[in-house]
């Protein structure tokens, strides 16, 4: 082995990997939001189709979105190899074990939180991605792919709806400590500026996984079967109590 | 007692202890019960009553490490009620008292549980990888002269601060015992800062982290995902701001240093 597979198969040189893939990973959550918030205009989707056509056949994005895939795929990687060094490091568990005196649970549950973000992103995957770049979506009245049709159709079933909004929680959890935790393992701790990392990471926390969470709530209880936005109270009563029927 | 509290009412306790013959036997609880325990018996004090009685009834007394009992060795490592140390912050067990306990308690107590730290006896652990570690760079190879020398180097007193906090690790292992991934990063990285922060310490910077974070991963303790347990648990307060150092000066040595290996 030379100094470069060394560094980074050892313990620190992993963890530097998963900062630095979690880091960049946020970097995407930030893209992917913004872009996101063009399904709450009442245009019945025709911005976002064309946001997305963009997304799916711009050069640059089509380049980056390989970037994307090593950072995810990395990020998987390298949690699979330290889960199972530091598995390995105690085979002999303790009998009583009150970890939850002196740490967070978040941090304990990044393993857990990652696959439910995991389970959710293959789901999410497929059903979004797949579709709109292989297979066959109806054009809008642009010509664009009418990718907001099929948005409005899933956000429309309950299951769905429920398992994004348990998907935006768990990262929610995991970015509330893998935000902070990303910086401290580039070294970026100092007494000055971690507590401004700390206190953005936890508002970044919270800030992305209940905006994420607001699209298929929005879509499910104040929108129709089209798409469009339901304004009275009752009609949203009226409309919930179709969906439940 | 001496200088005991007259109104201190004794205690009866439950003890659920962890018995292993040797490293290869395998190992149980077994539950034993003390009396008449003073409140302000040391946790150590208390083990001792519990062996005397063994020692009487002839069977074998439990093992644990011990020395100094002033908290300053780090000997004394014992898992107590699920937490390195037992419940009371900044505390080695031999200065951890029975006053924090209540009468009628169960008390478990289990060895420092990581498979680097295997087990001699009973509640004694084999903690000899911490001396592999340091072997491998904790230490300064340089004459740095005699002691009024010392004090010619300048360094500031906001830098001499934290490597001496940094150099206040007694090496006790409960950061390991603690952590969910049995990582020795909070030590590690205590010895690391403590000498990179310090003129004498600069010299061997590089070929010290990487040595002794190459040692550790053979030791075989796990990687630090930043929980904070050990910080926590740690009897003399060894902050998470070391491990940035250690991972800091690991990174910068392994791009700059001349070590191609
Ligand atoms: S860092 Fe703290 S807990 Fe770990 S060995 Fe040193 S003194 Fe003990
Ligand atoms: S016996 Fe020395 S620190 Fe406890």
């Amino acid at each position: 082995m030379n100094w470069v597979t060394k560094t980074f198969t050892s313990s620190i040189g992993r963890k530097i990997i998963m900062s630095l893939t979690g880091l960049f990973l946020c970097t995407f959550l930030v893209v992917h939001l913004i872009g996101n918030f063009q399904l709450f205009k009442n245009d019945d989707g025709l911005a976002f189709n064309v946001y997305s056509h963009f997304m799916g056949h711009n050069p640059v994005i089509r380049t980056i979105e390989w970037g994307l895939v090593l950072g995810f795929g990395f990020h998987i990687y390298e949690a699979l190899m330290l889960t199972m060094r530091n598995k390995s490091a105690r085979s002999h568990g303790y009998d009583q074990w009150e970890a939850k005196k002196n740490s967070e649970w978040t941090s304990r549950n990044m393993g857990i939180l990652g696959s439910i973000i995991l389970v959710f992103l293959i789901v999410h995957l497929y059903n979004f991605f797949w579709r709109a770049r292989f297979g066959t979506l109806d054009p809008d009245i642009n010509k664009n792919d009418d990718l907001y049709r099929l948005v409005v159709s899933s956000f429309h079933q309950w299951w769905y709806v429920a398992l994004y909004v348990a998907a935006q929680a768990s990262l929610g959890y995991h970015l509330w400590h893998g935000f902070r935790s990303g910086f401290q393992t580039l070294g970026l701790n100092h007494r000055k500026y971690m507590p401004l990392i700390t206190n953005f990471g936890y508002a970044f926390a919270v800030l992305v996984s209940a905006s994420f969470a607001s699209m298929p709530l929005y879509f499910y209880f104040f929108t129709n079967d089209e798409g469009a936005i339901i304004t009275s109270a009752p009609a949203v009563l009226q409309h919930l109590l179709v969906a439940f029927n | 007692m001496a200088g005991s509290n007259p109104n201190a009412k004794p205690m009866n306790l439950t003890l659920r202890v962890w018995r292993q013959p040797n490293h290869q036997a395998s190992g149980q609880i077994v539950e034993y019960k003390v009396n008449e325990i003073s409140p302000d018996m040391s946790f150590l004090e208390m083990l001792d009553v519990l062996n005397e009685d063994l020692l009487h009834k002839g069977q074998d007394p439990v093992a644990f490490d011990h020395d100094c009992r002033e908290g300053i060795c780090g000997s004394c490592a014992l898992f107590i009620n699920g937490r390195s140390h037992g419940p009371e912050k900044g505390t080695t067990t031999c200065q951890l008292h029975m006053r924090k306990f209540s009468d009628g308690e169960t008390i478990t107590i289990e060895p420092w549980r990581a498979n680097a730290f295997p087990v001699n006896k009973d509640l004694s652990v084999d903690r000899s990888a911490f001396d592999r570690i340091i072997q491998a760079g904790g230490y300064v190879s340089v004459n740095t002269g005699g002691t009024p020398d010392g004090n010619e180097i300048p360094i500031p007193k906001d830098i001499s601060d934290r490597a001496f906090e940094a150099a206040t690790c007694i090496g006790c292992g409960a950061c390991v015992a603690a952590c969910k991934n049995a990582s020795a990063m909070l030590f590690v990285s205590a010895k690391v800062s403590q000498l990179a922060l310090l003129p004498q310490g600069q010299v061997e910077a590089q070929t010290r982290v990487e040595n002794m974070v190459a040692r550790m991963d053979i030791e075989g303790f796990g990687a630090c995902s930043n929980i904070g347990s050990c910080a926590a648990e740690c009897p003399v307060g060894i902050s998470l701001e070391n491990i940035a150092i250690l991972n800091r000066e690991f990174l910068t040595a392994k791009v700059v240093s001349n070590n191609m290996a």
